[in-house]
């Protein structure tokens, strides 16, 4: 039961990133990646929101652990960097690394605590 | 039909990151080992897979891999709340552990996934 919890969620979470931050890409087509940083900075706030505020075990895992956790990504947040720094592009690559993680975190403060 | 791929390998990618942060990650407060493992392995993956060139994969199965699958598998909303919590417990040096390992391990995890995928592509080639 845990496991189709996280699981729907998943397949969920990932769908909507994915045309999500497709949708974004596309139309603020440019070399910082806006479609990424806006589902990273929205799910940190939205499972820290989660973690401070909802203590149902079943919707934790299939809001938070599947859908949140499937909607933010760590990996394409790397593979964007490594390509930023690959075109040299250093002070767009240092503005989304400071931005992704100073907010990130601040962001699951505030929705913890909100 | 792309986007049930993606949904389906979120599917499998969410249920795998729930495994290896069962058995990693020790609760809130301390250093989520699963967490990371899932991020620095997720970001080597997706390092080969954007470099290598696969012949025989259809476009479908790529996406659904990539997107679905390793973008399901890596978290980064875990990640911040970890943070918060490690903070929260007074476990502030380990915080910034925790941090600076994320971030320049995903760097480093996803570099020389595709500097593998590179040497692949001479062997091919020679």
């Amino acid at each position: 039961m845990k496991l189709l919890l996280v699981g729907s969620g998943g397949f969920a979470g990932a769908v909507c990133r994915y045309k999500l931050a497709g949708w974004i890409h596309a139309r603020y087509a440019s070399a910082f990646p806006y479609g990424t940083l806006t589902v990273n900075l929205l799910g940190s706030f939205l499972l820290g929101y989660l973690a401070g505020h909802v203590s149902a075990e079943t919707f934790v895992l299939w809001m938070g652990t599947g859908f949140i956790g499937a909607f933010t990504t760590f990996s394409t947040l790397k593979l964007e960097s490594i390509k930023l720094l690959k075109q040299r592009l250093m002070l767009v690559w240092l503005l989304y690394t400071g931005v992704t993680y100073t907010f990130g975190i601040l962001l699951a403060y505030a929705g913890y605590h909100i | 039909m792309k986007v049930i791929y993606i949904g389906l390998a979120g599917f499998a990618g969410a249920l795998s990151r729930y495994s290896l942060s069962f058995l990693w990650n020790e609760g809130p407060g301390r250093f989520p080992w699963g967490t990371l493992a899932c991020n620095l392995l997720g970001c080597l993956l997706l390092g080969y897979l954007s470099t290598a060139v696969l012949v025989n994969w259809k476009p479908d199965l790529r996406i659904a891999v990539t997107a679905g699958f390793i973008g399901a598998f890596t978290t980064f909303s875990a990640f911040s709340l970890e943070i918060v919590q490690l903070a929260a417990s007074g476990r502030t040096g380990i915080a910034v552990v925790y941090g600076l390992v994320s971030l320049w391990g995903g760097l480093l995890f996803t570099w020389v996934g595709m500097a593998a995928a590179g040497k692949r592509k001479e062997v091919d080639r020679a």
